[in-house]
């Protein structure tokens, strides 16, 4: 509206509206609502009853708002439980892994204790990131809809994040090439995703890891010597196998969220 | 706190039953906790009876999908639930609260009902609103930023609700939820539960049988797997006769039906 009502018109509607046509005051009002100057006009025009009135609302609004607790800070959405669960089990990872390197570096008799640890060493906490019995939420876990292979992926990879860089630096340092290291440690773990759609994530991790110290680790220990399928041109059978084991566990991706998967 | 309501939740049903069991049997380790339990559950809190073993918990596990039944039908939502079927709808219509309520210790409590959203995969925008109504809805909201480990047993309980009806479930499965609570806490309690009846199906396991009594528009009565009896709580309170144990009518009613169960099954 273009027109500013008049004072005499604002004091009227202050007082009530008596005398003035309903048409006109919700004109008026729509007005006040977008002029701050006619609302100026109009706070003048009402009553002492009426401004005391409006005090104590405002006055009882503002101690409200004193008293009351903050606005919440807004912050991405973080779910941190499952890392501060895996978190002993990361260390013992680490630590199995700096031991390896510790031994390999100072025994010089013995095949590298690096290679043989690299596959086992992040099974760990990804049995740990999807068991029963490390999640004291496991129930309620069991239950949702996100719960599936992407879930099982992201901790997985997250695992793998934190111990790659680990086993890196130690496959730096022992001088064995990358491939020898890192195609394992990626066929273990997804050997364990596709074999835990069957039998639970954590007994398939736990028994692969049983499988491989007992044929492999023990043996070349016992034998001083590294094992064929850990010599260097054992890389496309390694490489082969992870593509394999990871095409499988995206096949059977249903497994994950099938009733009572992985249960107890 | 208001909450917009979408035209997808107005429709209309394709189902008959929110939770309609046929003959099912579910086992815990090698007992059949449930066995041949015929149930249908509409909307409405519906409570859950029986004498300890009685196969409650059970039955809710296998409502909740933790647990493949293993024989029989069980249809949630319209959708037929076995081992191999995709749950990912109906689980995201399901609250549950578990006999044992298992939790983050560091997490406040704010983060860990967010987190139960995002897990119930909740739209991101929605999650601080729904979180905050929850928490407000079981009467926590000056400790929603309190860790989880500084929490009283029955501001665990109300916590393990809060979680459980975040997403609005249409089926809300609580097991044992008075336990730890005070009086003044259970009347609020039912209030909430009368509240979440108007417009969806709740299932409350429970020992007290005032509390169904009060609380709930309809009473299952289960016992050794079986269902024994399902009616109103006017109808089990008529149950009753004079010489049955019980403070209270519906007490009377709930040995009463028992009895005749027990006597029923011996002969």
């Amino acid at each position: 509206m273009n027109t500013h009502p008049t004072p005499v018109l604002i004091s009227r509607y202050a007082a009530g509206g008596a005398g003035v046509d309903d048409a006109t005051v919700w004109a008026v009002e729509a007005h006040l609502e977008s002029c701050a100057a006619c609302r100026a006009l109009l706070a003048d025009a009402v009553g002492p009853a009426t401004r005391d009135l409006l005090d104590l609302v405002g006055d009882g609004i503002a101690a409200g708002i004193a008293a009351g607790p903050g606005p919440t800070r807004r912050r991405r959405l973080r779910p941190t439980g499952v890392t501060a669960r895996i978190l002993p089990w990361l260390a013992t990872a680490v630590g199995l892994i700096l031991a390896a390197l510790a031994f390999e570096q100072t025994v010089r008799s013995l095949p590298s204790l690096v290679l043989l640890v690299a596959p086992v060493a992040p099974l760990l906490p990804v049995a740990a990131a999807w068991s029963r019995r490390t999640d004291p939420a496991w129930e309620l876990m069991a239950t949702v809809p996100r719960r599936g292979l992407w879930l099982l992926l992201r901790r997985t990879l997250a695992v793998l994040a934190a111990v790659g860089p680990v086993l890196a630096v130690a496959g730096w340092l022992t001088g064995h090439s990358p491939a020898l290291w890192l195609l394992p440690c990626l066929a273990f773990a997804a050997g364990s995703l596709a074999l835990g759609g069957l039998v639970g994530v954590d007994r398939a991790a736990i028994g692969l890891a049983t499988g491989w110290s007992v044929a492999v680790v023990l043996p070349s220990l016992a034998g001083r010597r590294l094992p064929a399928v850990l010599e260097g041109g054992s890389w496309p059978g390694w490489a082969l196998l992870t593509v394999a084991l990871t095409a499988l566990v995206l096949v059977r991706a249903a497994d994950h969220r099938r009733l009572g998967a992985g249960r107890i | 706190m208001m909450r917009a309501v979408s035209a997808a939740e107005t429709a209309p049903t394709s189902y008959a039953w929110a939770v309609h069991a046929e003959r099912l049997v579910v086992r815990a380790g090698r007992h059949l906790a449930v066995n041949g339990l015929d149930l249908a559950l509409g909307t409405g809190v519906h409570g859950l009876l029986g004498p300890n073993g009685a196969g409650k918990t059970t039955l809710m596990r296998a409502l909740a999908t933790v647990v493949d039944p293993a024989d029989g039908r069980l249809s949630l939502l319209g959708e037929e639930v076995t081992g191999r079927s995709d749950l990912r709808r109906v689980r995201r219509g399901l609250g549950y609260l578990p006999q044992h309520f298992g939790f983050y210790p560091r997490f406040t409590l704010r983060e860990f009902v967010e987190y139960m959203a995002w897990l119930k995969e909740m739209p991101k925008a929605v999650i601080p609103g729904a979180v905050q109504r929850a928490v407000e809805r079981v009467g926590l909201a000056d400790r929603a930023d309190s860790r989880m480990k500084t929490l009283s047993g029955g501001m665990l309980r109300r916590a393990g609700i809060a979680q459980a009806i975040v997403n609005d479930p249409q089926v809300l499965l609580l097991d044992e939820p008075t336990v730890g609570l005070d009086p003044e806490q259970r009347l609020h309690f039912r209030e909430l539960l009368r509240e979440l009846g108007v417009d969806s199906c709740v299932l409350v396991s429970t020992h007290l049988v005032e509390d169904v009594a009060v609380a709930c528009t309809d009473v299952v009565l289960v016992n050794e797997g079986r269902l024994v009896w399902q009616g109103s709580p006017a109808q089990l309170a008529e149950q009753g006769g004079t010489g049955d144990a019980g403070d209270s009518a519906a007490e009377r009613g709930y040995s009463a039906l028992l009895r005749a169960h027990r006597a029923q099954v011996t002969a």
